[in-house]
């Protein structure tokens, strides 16, 4: 599991961990929570370009639907197939495990950081 | 990341009397008609099946309680609801609707025979005042009282195949009678410490269960001793999301979302809760005599492949490239019982048929779903 405090996050509560031209892609703790329980997952084909704050995926809960943003402009590279057998992966392990996608980049826009993610969803 | 689910409060925010309880189990909390209430404990999944296999607990205070009492409450109820209140028995339970004239649904509520000339009506959290008003305003010829006692009662629900030996075994509770011997639909009164506690074999998930009208100042403590005996026999916690999912799968309406003031009950398939056998006249018979035209939308189960659900809202058109939709979801869900997507919708009645493929579309995309009857999942007794 990633360091909370040294990843970024966006407002649409993503968590975004960089290295090197690959940015990994996940949702927050807090958006598991918010969700509950996890039961279907929906992601973008390997290969295809996305753009940044763009719809690319959606997450299923029992209650509600959510949707997954890119945050960045690029490819997908991977995806988490892990993910999409055992979507409760979201909500045991957001920050490891339930990461959702890799998308490689040239250009990061700018992230919250976690003081700022923090203050944002007020924990 | 964003989440579909908005719910802003509207009202003041309204706190249970087991709220305390809820924060010390580390529930979430959503809001339900201005009330905050647990929507989960630790996970809405876990919780359902513990309700399907061992038992759940609810906590239901934000639900309203009115009590019609004197000598005309059986005639005063025959009129003002659509059923017929007068004929059931001492401590037996019904349940029906309050009508508009128009033959709309005010509230779906349960009525309990409490005493001869007593009956307690619980409507929903969200029309109390809507339920209240009504009842009021439609006493006016009758030699009857109605009192809203919502604020003084609170509502603990143990619901699962365990519930019985779980209330059996519970520290303080008496009954007044045996609960082996009690009918679904039917109550018993009891205490708890020195309160009057109701006792009533209903419920709201599809599984045997019970549920407990007890005194505001007990509420608390009698929480505490069900969790405490049920620790034995695998009793959770469960919070409004599970509950959600159990009514869906057992195929019980929830109001605002399968009824409401413009839906007849026979559109909802409630057409049996309207007592047009009964020799009196009640609000709402002239329009339920006449019934919904004939091209009005009912209430089907609609069932699918795969694992994305349509919810509420989502549209149903009759064909993969129709463009005009036939239909709309009013609750749905992939069901954690039977693995698969499951809803509740009104349809077209040329579409309303058993098996008739219809599609749902579902975020812009059309799955395919089949009409099927209600309700999805029934327990094996």
């Amino acid at each position: 599991m990633a360091d909370k405090t040294e990843l970024h996050y966006t407002a649409e509560h993503e968590w975004v961990l960089v290295d090197g031209d690959t940015a990994t892609v996940g949702i927050t703790a807090y958006a598991a929570e918010k969700l509950g329980d996890v039961v279907f997952v929906e992601l973008p084909a390997v290969g295809s370009d996305v753009a940044s704050g763009t719809v690319v995926g959606e997450i299923e809960s029992t209650k509600s639907v959510g949707e997954l943003f890119a945050p960045v402009n690029g490819t997908v590279s991977a995806i988490n197939d892990a993910v999409v057998d055992s979507p409760e992966l979201v909500n045991s392990d957001p920050f490891g495990e339930g990461w959702l996608i890799k998308v490689s980049f040239t250009e990061l826009p700018s992230f919250l950081s976690y003081a700022e993610y923090s203050a944002l969803v007020g924990e | 990341m964003t989440s579909a689910d908005t719910s802003a409060p509207t009202t003041p925010t309204r706190y249970s009397p087991l709220h305390q309880a809820h924060v010390d189990a580390g529930a979430s909390f959503t809001d339900f008609a201005g009330w905050q209430m647990p929507v989960r404990y630790s996970s809405d999944l876990a919780e359902h099946h513990a309700v399907r296999t061992a038992a759940g607990i609810f906590d239901l205070s934000h639900m309203a309680e009115i009590v019609v009492a004197g000598p005309d409450a059986g005639a005063f109820l025959d009129y003002a609801l659509a059923g017929k209140l007068s004929a059931i028995e001492l401590l037996q339970a019904k349940y029906s609707l309050i009508l508009n004239e128009a033959g709309g649904i005010i509230d779906d509520i349960v009525v309990y025979r409490t005493n001869e000339n007593e009956y307690l009506v619980v409507a929903n959290a969200g029309n109390r005042f809507q339920a209240f008003e009504a009842l009021s305003a439609r006493s006016a010829r009758f030699d009857v009282s109605v009192v809203d006692q919502s604020d003084d009662v609170a509502l603990i629900a143990v619901q699962g195949p365990n519930s019985r030996a779980i209330l059996e075994a519970t520290e303080g509770l008496e009954v007044d009678g045996e609960l082996s011997a009690l009918k679904y639909y039917r109550a018993l009164g009891g205490t708890y410490r020195d309160g009057t506690v109701l006792i009533a074999r209903t419920g709201y998930t599809g599984e045997d269960g019970f549920e407990l009208y007890v005194d505001v100042p007990d509420a608390a403590a009698l929480w505490d001793a069900l969790v405490v005996a049920g620790k034995a026999h695998g009793l959770v916690p469960a919070g409004l999301a599970s509950r959600d999912t159990l009514r869906l799968e057992a195929g019980m309406p929830l109001y605002g979302h399968e009824l409401n003031t413009s839906t007849y009950p026979a559109q909802a398939g409630l057409g049996r809760v309207v007592s047009l056998a009964k020799d009196t006249d009640f609000i709402g018979r002239a329009a339920s005599e006449e019934g919904p035209s004939a091209d009005a939308r009912v209430l089907v189960g609609l069932v699918s492949a795969g694992k994305r659900a349509g919810r509420a809202d989502y549209e149903i058109f009759p064909s993969a490239d129709a463009t005009e939709a036939a239909g709309v979801i009013t609750s749905g869900a992939l069901s954690p019982t039977l693995g698969f997507p499951i809803a509740m919708a009104y349809v077209a009645p040329a579409l309303a048929q058993l098996g008739t493929e219809v599609f749902v579309d579902v975020r812009g995309s059309r799955i395919p779903a089949t009409v099927t009857s209600l309700p999805f999942y029934k327990r094996q007794k």
